[in-house]
């Protein structure tokens, strides 16, 4: 048993994995407590749809998936954070957006079925729900150089992302570039969201923003501690997920990950209305 | 099936339509369905709660494979799982504070879970392809005349209940502490509205698939709120556009066969929200009108 287990971790199948899954969880911790600091959750869930809508017209036009995935995320997320300056803070708007970026979706994918073998249903599969056992080392590296990238970027604009996110008047009157921070968050989050598609998959993406740092969120409310945490507790959850799929063959990673991090949402939760009704 | 072609004349081409039993089925189930989802949607839009309501239609998506392993109805599984989420959204959100940002958090964790479980469950049964994709882009050609029943036996309910609730509703909507304080219930009216929208994203799903019914549920209330501020007229806008966009999208993808349902239903909706934009900003701007016309 414990030999087996020990050959399932050292494939190399699983340490790309683990190395890729790590990188990714940093990212979507750190973007997933800014996410939730700005009550900007559906705009993480419209852009899961257009990564899938994406990676079908990559499939379609013969481009790299990633590729497909990176254009499509980061100039949906821009498109989103300036319309969302124009019309108002609008979930409305945002839902008819991708609503039909869907819908596009499923025209790329019938088109797709038609033109080329069978495989397009298995790729659409891959592509809503994502695994981080099928990485090739290319994959790997790409999403450690990305999550590192983005990361980076994060750091810089995170103080004044931060202050805009709570006050945006007063911080634009104190000099911040509100607009200018917004667009770099945008960019950093359609980052996010391509590459973790690769991880967990289009439709899963959300739970990895929101769990983590809505986790986090319950154990402090100072926002650098927040994004520590949630960087921590968003790791903890991969390499639980990851630990727990090895073990169990039959439970895909993706689901296994979320789960995982899904508990420790639902623990944070519980333990703080505990607290709360003991103070009471 | 052979390809019909388009005469141009709407009654013709309606009562060719009408001569297909399956998309007669379609029309009928799809009409009651465009209808709630219209008004129940344009609710939606008013509260703010488009989250809410596009994770609740994904959630129908592990409750149809649950309800598929067990070899239960795929009804009671749609029925079942949305309006079990729609307590657990709302739950949290009313215990805690109104705090926007918790309630967003839990709200992205439930749908999580939700996808989590489907694909958990999915996984472990042998039709993984098809179930999937029928489970999430829907199989709206296939429905049969018992779902019909049941879709408008829902839609009658629904509409009911919508109908009582509508105007406490909208006065807890836009100023709480004033419906509190003439003795609206705000807090249970907040569950009644979120167990009926779980009912009417079951029924809806049921026919579009997971992945589309958000598009019925917000496309026609976010058009209606740009063209009238009105209340109740926004309300009879955004049913006329439920239905309007419905049986151009159906109409459309029978005479374009290469085009999938989902595609064509969701681009007349974004044709008709682009357009409402457009009119608005004419309408704003007399001296630009006058140019136009």
């Amino acid at each position: 048993m414990t030999a087996s287990l020990s050959t399932t971790l050292l494939a190399p199948f699983m340490v790309n994995a683990f190395i890729a899954g790590t990188a990714i969880a940093l990212l979507t911790g750190a973007v997933g407590s800014m996410l939730v600091l700005r009550v900007e959750l559906f705009t993480a869930d419209a852009l899961s749809h257009v990564a899938f809508t994406g990676a079908m017209a990559a499939l379609l036009l013969g481009l790299v998936t990633g590729v497909g995935l990176l254009i499509a995320c980061i100039s949906a997320a821009v498109v989103l954070a300036l319309l969302g300056r124009r019309i108002g803070r609008s979930d409305a708007a945002i839902g008819t957006f991708f609503a039909w970026i869907l819908g596009l979706g499923t025209l790329l994918l019938s088109l797709a079925s038609t033109s080329s073998s069978g495989s397009t249903g298995t790729s659409s599969i891959t592509v809503l729900f994502g695994s981080l056992f099928s990485l090739s080392s290319t994959g790997t590296w790409l999403a450690v150089i990305g999550s590192t990238l983005g990361l980076i970027a994060l750091g810089i604009v995170l103080r004044p992302l931060i202050y805009s996110s709570i006050d945006a008047s007063i911080a634009q009157a104190r000099g911040v570039p509100v607009v200018g921070v917004s667009i770099a968050f945008a960019v950093i989050v359609g980052c996010a969201t391509a590459l973790s598609v690769q991880a967990v998959g289009a439709l899963l993406f959300v739970g990895l923003v929101a769990a983590p740092a809505g986790a986090a969120m319950r154990a402090t409310t100072n926002p650098f501690a927040t994004t520590a945490l949630s960087m921590g507790l968003s790791v903890a959850a991969v390499w639980t997920g990851l630990f727990l799929s090895g073990m169990i063959p039959s439970v895909p990673p993706s689901a296994a990950i979320i789960l995982v991090a899904a508990a420790f949402f639902g623990t944070a939760k519980l333990s703080e209305s505990l607290v709360a009704r003991r103070a009471r | 099936m052979s390809s019909p072609v388009v005469s141009l004349n709407p009654w013709t081409d309606l009562s060719t339509m009408w001569s297909y039993p399956y998309l007669r089925n379609a029309l009928i189930a799809g009409s009651i369905v465009a209808i709630i989802a219209a008004s129940v949607g344009w609710m939606m839009v008013q509260r703010r709660q488009s989250f809410l309501g596009h994770t609740l239609a994904v959630v129908s998506f592990p409750g149809a494979s649950l309800a598929l392993l067990f070899a239960l109805p795929a009804s009671v599984g749609y029925y079942g799982a949305t309006v079990i989420a729609a307590l657990i959204a709302r739950q949290s959100s009313d215990a805690q504070t109104a705090d926007d940002r918790q309630s967003n958090a839990t709200i992205g964790t439930v749908q999580a879970v939700a996808l989590a479980t489907g694909l958990l469950v999915i996984s472990r049964s042998s039709s993984f392809l098809t179930s999937t994709t029928s489970l999430l882009f829907g199989s709206f050609l296939g429905i049969t005349s018992n779902e019909v029943l049941l879709i408008a036996v829902v839609g009658v309910v629904t509409g009911v209940v919508f109908i009582a609730i509508a105007r406490p509703l909208l006065l807890a909507t836009f100023d709480a502490t004033e419906a509190t304080a003439m003795g609206i219930p705000v807090a249970a009216l907040n569950v009644v509205f979120a167990v009926l929208l779980a009912c009417v994203v079951a029924a809806t799903s049921q026919i579009t698939g997971a992945l589309l019914v958000f598009a019925l549920l917000v496309m026609p209330g976010a058009t209606a709120q740009i063209l009238t501020p009105k209340v109740w007229k926004g309300c009879a806008i955004s049913v006329g556009l439920g239905l309007g966009i419905l049986w151009l999208g159906i109409g459309l993808s029978f005479y374009l066969p290469r085009l999938p349902l989902g595609f064509c239903v969701t681009s007349v909706g974004f044709f008709a929200y682009l357009v409402s934009h457009v009119l608005v900003a004419l309408r704003s701007r007399p001296h630009l009108q006058g140019n136009v016309a």
